[in-house]
């Protein structure tokens, strides 16, 4: 074999074994800033309700190019009013918003040519083909009809729907609709891929199976712009987050760092009768550094939690219900803003 | 506000991809109901006023009058149709609107590319009517195309101001409420089936002010060739500032709607 024969053929292993389809215009290797936002503000506008309503309250952030990045709260935190913006479909009121290098106030056409978006409704068209879907997705984008063939192609089968090429949206199950979705935005090989709620609404194995195909995304070096309400989503997704509440950020950093600093290590639930609470934490008091009363449970925050059990055990709480368990972004949220994230 | 003509174009083959699934079904009913009309009303209506030689024909048949008049106000009707309901769908929360301003397009080529395709279907309405008038003996064959260019624009001129209009609307009973309240009332008003001259004093003035009225009339010089140059020139631009007015409008109502 020639050097230039040995050449090609490793060139075509490498693109065979390294993943065969690419999804993303990033490597993994760059690190740079894909978003930044500084003093980031959505006033909406007084509505028939009267006065006007700011939804993201002058918030900074930095996204980097190959990683996940989240943004947790309740239902109402700006969530979505924040990848409104960061999609360029809702321009900012205050503050500065850079996506790819470009600023978002001027350059909007400019910067959605180059980012996938999968909204909080899938947005298919139910009277249309899975195909057809996407052969309009790709057309948007000004893509010829070859490529967009050759595109769904890897895309459907990256999606696991290959079989359901010509089927009508409206026969597909709701995780096939979100996978089906997160393929269509990705056709034209975006840089950032933006996800509002991507599992909300599916069944357990749908989301798993979706959590396989975004983990797929990642280790390929897309950029992942995710919101969620769900903690355990953002622990196994998300490389760095952002916690929302009433449209500020009230804590940034990796899930880990969060737990680890605003949090114990573990906790101990003990479930209560509901109206009991204060009396039963009366009672609990110094079993753990820490104690929250919530309706149904009081959770003890301790970096033993067998060792708070035996505690409770010595104050007579022996016949209450008990959990020990890790800490999670949950608590962390609790403890930040006084809330549960889902209410 | 951002304008592409390959963004347009790109909106308006989804609406027509879209209606590849359903044209067969337009095409029956834009042959069926002039069909039925014509007969029920120019033929059978038709011979009772004919008897009476009104003055109030142009010195037509009554079916001859009817029939530019009843093109009109169904151009009237489908660009309500296709304008109202859609538009408003295609802008709510899970529309295609949405779906088509998060890529490279802009919300008003959203509004092109869509009242691009509901000019065409005003146009293959009005074709489909106007080759049913011709062989009803309605009209002569070399005033159809003028007469399918005159019901196009009168189609026009609502289907852009109530685009305009269906972008903002949050509740779908406004939208039944203005086919009953506005578009039935000037389907009943403006001369389509009599002539306006015959409405009491007061209520021809208003009938004269309405777009319907000028669009009626408009197809009615140019089906029974007894046009007025000055009057085909005041119709035209009268229709011609909705269209355009309705354009103007409908760039705001829908980059304000769509990037809320």
């Amino acid at each position: 074999m020639g050097i230039l024969a040995q050449f090609v053929f490793c060139g075509y292993m490498l693109a065979v074994c390294g993943g065969a389809v690419r999804l993303s215009g990033v490597s993994v290797s760059s690190r740079t800033s894909v978003v930044s936002a500084r003093g980031l503000t959505k006033t909406y506008p007084p509505g028939k309700a009267g006065s006007a309503f700011t939804a993201v309250d002058a918030i900074d952030f930095e996204v980097h190019s190959a990683e996940a990045f989240g943004f947790l709260g309740p239902n109402g935190a700006g969530k979505s009013s924040t990848m409104r913006m960061i999609g360029c479909v809702s321009p900012p009121t205050g503050g500065t918003l850079q996506i790819l290098g470009m600023d978002a106030a001027d350059s909007g056409k400019r910067i959605r040519a180059r980012i996938g978006s999968v909204p909080q409704d899938d947005l298919l068209d139910p009277e249309l083909t899975v195909g057809e879907n996407l052969l309009i997705y790709g057309r948007y984008f000004g893509m010829s009809r070859i490529a967009i063939a050759e595109r769904s192609a890897e895309l459907l089968e990256f999606a696991r729907l290959t079989d359901k090429a010509d089927a009508r949206v409206q026969a597909l199950s709701g995780g096939m609709r979100r996978r089906l979705t997160i393929a269509r935005s990705l056709m034209n090989t975006p840089d950032l891929l933006l996800l509002d709620e991507p599992t909300t609404g599916l069944d357990p194995q749908a989301r798993h199976l979706l959590w396989e195909r975004l983990f797929e995304l990642k280790r390929q070096g897309v950029t992942l712009v995710l919101t969620t309400h769900y903690m355990d989503e953002a622990e196994r997704l998300c490389d760095r987050l952002v916690v929302m509440d009433h449209g500020r950020v009230v804590a940034t950093g990796s899930p880990r760092a969060l737990i680890d600093t605003h949090v114990t290590r573990e906790v101990l639930e003990l479930l209560i009768e509901p109206g009991t609470g204060a009396a039963v934490a009366a009672r609990a008091y110094g079993v753990a550094d820490r104690i929250e009363v919530l309706a149904d449970r009081l959770l003890c925050y301790t970096d033993d939690g067998e060792r708070a059990l035996a505690r409770a055990h010595e104050r007579g709480l022996g016949g209450l219900d008990a959990l020990v368990r890790r800490a999670t972004l949950e608590d962390v949220f609790l403890y930040l803003t006084g809330r549960s994230l889902i209410e | 506000m951002q304008l592409s003509a390959d963004g347009v174009t790109q909106a308006w083959r989804y609406w027509l991809l879209r209606y590849r699934r359903t044209w067969r079904g337009t095409i029956v009913i834009s042959v069926a109901n002039p069909a039925l009309f014509l007969a029920a009303l120019g033929f059978g209506l038709g011979k009772l006023v004919d008897h009476e030689h009104s003055a109030y024909l142009h010195g037509s048949s009554y079916l001859a009058f009817l029939a530019p008049g009843l093109l009109a106000a169904a151009m009237m009707q489908t660009a309500y149709i296709e304008s109202a309901g859609p538009v408003h769908v295609s802008a709510r929360r899970a529309g295609v609107y949405r779906v088509a301003t998060a890529t490279p397009l802009s919300p008003l080529d959203a509004l092109l590319g869509h009242l691009l395709f509901i000019g065409f279907r005003i146009l293959t309405s009005a074709t489909t009517f106007a080759i049913v008038a011709w062989a009803f003996g309605a009209v002569p064959a070399s005033r159809v195309g003028p007469l399918v260019l005159a019901a196009t624009l009168t189609g026009l001129a609502f289907a852009t101001p109530v685009a305009a209009w269906a972008v903002t609307v949050e509740r779908p009973a406004l939208l039944n409420g203005g086919f009953r309240f506005v578009i039935m009332p000037l389907y009943m008003f403006s001369g389509t089936f009599f002539a306006v001259a015959q409405l009491p004093g007061w209520l021809q003035a208003v009938a004269r002010c309405t777009p319907l009225y000028q669009g009626v009339q408009l197809c009615r010089s140019v089906s029974l060739g007894d046009a007025d140059p000055l009057a085909v020139v005041g119709h035209s631009s009268y229709l011609a500032v909705l269209v355009v007015g309705g354009l103007a409008v409908g760039a705001r109502t829908f980059q304000r709607v769509l990037t809320a």
